[in-house]
């Protein structure tokens, strides 16, 4: 809906941004065309054309709750899990927290991707290395450092800068699926990664040349 | 390591162009937006905010095509701020392409509207904008109606209720630094920076590099907003950064 002007079509073969209505899709589906080369890149709401997709973007913004209300009210789970589950597929922000178990945010189950839950930044440690209080949300150009290697982080250097807005992170219940790592006030996970899944918690779409970096990888990514 | 703090340039825009003026009078052109917000993104700046300055409600979708035409192009996010008194208001410029909307007369009028456009469209979207005058020592007012009406709220108290509505952030300006280059009114910056756990954005009054470091260390803005000094090319944002870095500020350079 907030993407009026973006093509329809079947999915087939295409880059599909999962449209549940929440947040501003507009620009996660710019940034795509934009490094897709040519390839059709659509925004859905429709649970056939998420299951026809060749890779799929899991967006989101806003509250946790509301979105994975939204994912229930528009029969998106199964889409949404299927594509998790076999083919290219691509969470930002609150479509990487809701691949997780359950969040702290509106105490909510997620979807059960990845082991783990999502938390609030804990109000009593916000504070910098100078003893300076952190403002929640966690707005703005944040450092990313690479964990552990993976294609979607090529041409991308080590502690790049990444445009981020949120006021809750991921808690993986295993370490082996976090690749990259964010300090503020603590450290936290902020992209994990499985198989044929990558999962960043700052929005690509409005990183400049890192975030259009990345996206260009997962359009080409052969998981 | 940690978040940087970010410089915005501001882009008052009216019948399709950037203008800036001093205290909204003796406006000049300054350029085609687009291509501004464009060189700006190049130059590295963290955010482009267009304030819609267009009196007449029947040029109000002028800003929408200039919002739609530069977020296909530029990558980073973008405020779009004026005029802005409803929730369809809301929708419309995030739908052209706006990564969040500012709103100020609006929110003062009707503080519901803040809650429910952030319940929404999400808190991350929506930017109170307060406009801000002294009228005591430590005591400021807020302004609206681009400054003309004096509401007679003290600053410090809206912003903590805006925070209670559910604003995202805060854009803050100072009506009596605004144009005159003399630097941001840094105890007002400070003093909402402090009562508030949003981010602020310190705006009105920078005249040179100095006062975006004085913005930051000691009215602890999360941001430092400027027009002037960015559009006439006295300095680029890249020389703002590697100046605000020399300082010891963390920025995104």
């Amino acid at each position: 809906m907030l993407t009026d002007n973006a093509p329809k079509g079947d999915g087939k073969g295409a880059i599909v941004v999962v449209d549940y209505g929440m947040g501003n899709l507009r620009s996660v589906w710019q940034a795509l065309v934009h490094v897709a080369d040519g390839r059709e890149v659509l925004v859905s709401a429709d649970p056939a054309v998420v299951s026809a997709a060749e890779r799929v973007v899991f967006p989101g913004q806003g509250a946790m709750p509301d979105c994975m209300r939204e994912i229930e009210a528009r029969g998106l789970r199964a889409a949404v899990l299927e594509a998790a589950g076999n083919k290219p597929f691509l969470g930002i922000c609150i479509g990487q927290q809701m691949l997780f178990e359950h969040s702290e945010e509106g105490d909510v189950p997620g979807l059960g991707v990845f082991a783990g839950k999502v938390r609030r930044f804990p109000a009593e440690r916000m504070l910098d290395a100078a003893g300076n209080r952190l403002k929640v949300p966690h707005m703005g150009w944040n450092q990313v450092r690479q964990v552990r290697g993976h294609p979607l982080w090529k041409g991308i250097a080590n502690d790049q800068r990444f445009y981020f807005v949120h006021s809750y992170f991921v808690a993986p219940t295993d370490d082996a699926c976090i690749v990259g790592s964010t300090d503020y006030g603590l450290p936290f996970t902020s992209a994990v990664a499985r198989d044929n899944i990558f999962a960043i918690q700052c929005h690509p779409e409005k990183s400049a040349l890192a975030g259009l970096a990345m996206l260009a990888n997962f359009v080409v990514w052969k998981p | 390591m940690g978040l940087a703090k970010r410089i915005i340039p501001c882009l008052d825009v009216t019948a399709g162009r950037v203008v800036k003026g001093t205290n909204f009078v003796d406006l000049r052109d300054a350029g085609d937006p687009v291509e501004i917000a464009r060189r700006y993104d190049e130059q590295g700046a963290d955010e482009v905010t267009f304030l819609d300055i267009t009196a007449s409600s029947d040029q109000r979708d002028i800003i929408l095509h200039i919002v739609e035409a530069c977020a296909a192009q530029v990558f980073i996010p973008l405020t779009v701020g004026g005029g802005v008194r409803s929730v369809a208001d809301v929708r419309r410029l995030l739908n052209a392409g706006a990564d969040k909307v500012s709103m100020n007369t609006a929110a003062v009028e009707n503080p519901d509207l803040v809650a429910e456009a952030s319940a929404k469209v999400g808190n991350q979207c929506i930017v109170v904008a307060i406009d801000a005058k002294q009228s005591a020592p430590g005591v400021w007012q807020v302004f609206t109606h681009g400054g003309r009406r004096n509401t007679g709220i003290d600053a410090v108290a809206w912003a903590r209720r805006v925070q209670q509505l559910g604003a995202g952030e805060i854009l803050l300006t100072s009506m009596d630094r605004d144009g005159t280059r003399n630097g941001f009114d840094l105890p007002l910056t400070r003093a909402v920076s402090d009562a508030v756990d949003l981010p602020v954005i310190a705006s009105g009054g920078v005249g040179n590099l100095e006062h975006l470091a004085a913005g930051i260390a000691e009215g602890r803005a999360d941001a430092v907003l400027a027009a002037s000094i960015f559009h006439f090319g006295e300095y680029t944002v890249r020389q703002a950064k590697a100046y605000l870095r020399e300082r010891g500020i963390e920025v995104r350079l």
